[in-house]
């Protein structure tokens, strides 16, 4: 097998706060890997380390053979990002903003324009190409942003969460893309706050919390982790809660949770649908009125509760707040 | 989807000062195209400045007497210009932060570019404002009566001298753009030098009239000494400048200053695009 990223016990240290603490990483070539955590677990950290956009306090990283501190040119030359912000210019029309990126990545000019029209075809931007980019929809800067970090077919591309502030609509539609870039070989390491992205996009997950791993696997490992689906009810009055969960506690293949706040009774459950009907019947049986039943698959939440036993937390950490001023340099 | 790929092999027959060239005209085009369509951008960049002139020329021109019934407005004409390319800078550094803050900056720093590119071009680009800046002040200056009396290679010397200050103090604005942490603080640190540098200069009134510490600030201030050799390039009023170093040798002095702003600041400014984040 070989990697297209391979990292070893990366740290990385703002102002002396750690936002990333001995994170190991690795990236089988033409595989998607879903880096996944909360706001402020260090994704775009990582990713900026291994993009070359700034240098890990300590550890080491390869991407596509290269080291990313010694060799930045040469991992440049092979890696594409798109990140948070589209990093594309609202003043320029769609294909001038690619055939800009193409003239900078050394593309011979007819190339370069051969190149940002395939593009534009192949994200359904052809009719809004000659448009300045203050008349696009979100999703339609994502999608350029997508491309325009494509436009010299990098064999390593770096998505750093690509669907949020998307609607699901928009969503979908990005999926479809990177799903479809993965059918080319292309490698990605992708991060993502939601479960169900990672699960769609990704071979493999990576969980990280507080800049450090806290799980590795495929997603059905990850789920099987975390214990299933979770079967939730919300009840009409926080009284009936305990009665709830002690009705659903034989279906529970671990344990049950309970926010009064909510009203809601959660049973991580395994067995698929077959499920509910024998949720409802022993909720009936019990004489327990519900408001709401529902059979979920697990969220972030889920699985930061089971692996961590807290839930996942926006942490104002360091590696938030300098990404503003990520023009700067020290 | 995704069924046809242009192979997009790197043309690699390019030495790499040809590289550096076409990237640094890729850069400038973004930004001329930016600036040509952003409607406020243009207009403050280009408006501003014939509204000072009009303003000085037919609203305060008439309360300075600048003596022996010299034209105000000739004398006016070469300070303004000088006050307009610095003025322009506080544009520079706004726009830079603007960049870095969405994340564009990102993307230009993973290409495998020079990344000295990046800044070079945009420092053309903004010649190119200022040519366009300084043409449309000429031709209202010459519209209130503003004339030149020198043989037309000492006009254009005088121009050269403006265009030279005005890429000196870019490389400032552009350096102070990529050192301030938001767009926010960019908008008040443009311009928080610009102003006290401007008005302590002998852009609007003669400096002999300022009290002595003033007077020696101003003579040395790089403002004053673009504007003064602009006078005499062009041959316009020349008044109230007293026998110091700095009036006698203005257009020396003038090229002296730009010459070292761009030796520090593009130096400083390359430096802190390319750096890495500790």
């Amino acid at each position: 097998m070989t990697l297209a990223i391979e990292a070893r016990g990366i740290d990385k240290t703002f102002d002396g706060v750690r936002a990333l603490v001995g994170i190991d990483l690795d990236v089988e070539q033409g595989t998607v890997v879903g880096l996944l955590g909360p706001n402020g677990a260090g994704k775009t950290t990582m990713v900026r380390i291994l993009s070359t956009l700034i240098l890990p306090t300590a550890g080491y990283a390869k991407v596509a053979g290269f080291d990313v501190v010694t060799q930045s040119d040469e991992v440049r030359k092979s890696i594409g990002l798109t990140g948070q912000y589209a990093a594309v210019d609202e003043f320029l029309t769609g294909r001038e903003n690619l055939r800009m990126f193409g003239s900078l990545y050394h593309l011979p000019g007819k190339l370069a324009k051969a190149r940002a029209d395939e593009l534009l075809e192949q994200f359904s931007l052809t009719d809004a190409a000659d448009r300045t980019l203050k008349t696009y929809s979100g999703g339609m800067r994502r999608r350029l942003d997508l491309a325009a970090s494509l436009i010299a077919t990098p064999s390593i591309l770096f998505l750093d969460e690509p669907t949020t502030g998307l609607d699901p609509r928009s969503r979908l539609g990005m999926w479809e893309v990177i799903n479809s870039l993965v059918a080319t070989g292309t490698t990605v390491l992708l991060t993502t706050q939601y479960l169900e992205e990672a699960d769609q996009l990704a071979s493999r997950i990576v969980v990280i919390d507080r800049g450090a791993v806290i799980a590795n696997g495929t997603s059905d490992e990850l789920k099987t982790q975390v214990g299933g689906d979770r079967l939730e009810v919300v009840m009409k009055d926080a009284q009936s809660l305990a009665a709830c969960a002690d009705a659903l506690r034989p279906l529970a293949s671990s344990e049950i949770v309970t926010t009064a706040v909510t009203r809601t009774v959660v049973a991580p459950v395994a067995g698929g649908s077959a499920v509910l009907p024998d949720a409802i019947r022993a909720l009936d049986a019990a004489g327990i009125q519900f408001a709401d039943i529902a059979l979920r698959r697990p969220t972030l939440d889920d699985v930061f509760l089971s692996l961590t036993g807290h839930v996942a937390e926006e942490e104002e950490a360091a590696s938030g707040k300098k990404r503003r001023r990520k023009g700067a340099g020290a | 989807m995704m069924t046809t790929t242009t192979p997009t092999s790197v043309d690699s027959h390019r030495p790499p000062l040809g590289w550096f060239v076409s990237d640094c005209v890729a850069i400038g085009k973004r930004q001329i195209k930016t600036f040509l369509r952003s409607p406020s951008t243009f207009f403050f960049a280009l408006f501003q400045p014939v509204l000072f002139v009009l303003l000085f020329s037919f609203v305060f021109g008439g309360a300075i007497p600048i003596g022996n019934g010299l034209n105000y407005r000739e004398f006016l004409l070469p300070g303004i210009f000088a006050q307009t390319v610095t003025f322009a800078v506080a544009a520079a550094t706004v726009g830079i932060a603007e960049d870095a803050q969405k994340g564009i900056m990102d993307r230009f720093r993973t290409l495998p570019v020079n990344q000295a590119s990046v800044m070079v071009g945009r420092s053309f680009s903004e010649m190119v404002e200022r040519i366009m800046v300084i043409s449309i002040m000429s031709l209202t200056g010459l519209v209130v009566g503003w004339r030149t009396h020198t043989p037309w290679t000492q006009v254009l010397g005088g121009y050269g001298i403006y265009l030279l200050f005005a890429y000196a103090l870019t490389w400032t604005g552009l350096f102070v753009g990529l050192t301030v942490p938001n767009v926010q603080v960019a908008q008040t640190a443009g311009v928080a030098w610009v102003f006290p540098l401007t008005f302590l200069s002998n852009v609007f009134v003669p400096t002999k009239g300022m009290p002595h510490f003033l007077q020696v600030f101003a003579e040395w201030n790089p403002i004053s000494s673009v504007a003064l050799a602009g006078r005499q390039q062009f041959g316009n009023p020349v008044v109230g400048v007293g026998t110091s170093w700095p009036t006698q040798h203005a257009a020396l002095l003038a090229v002296g200053w730009s010459l070292t702003l761009i030796a520090v600041f593009s130096t400083l400014a390359v430096r802190r695009f390319k750096a890495k984040r500790d």
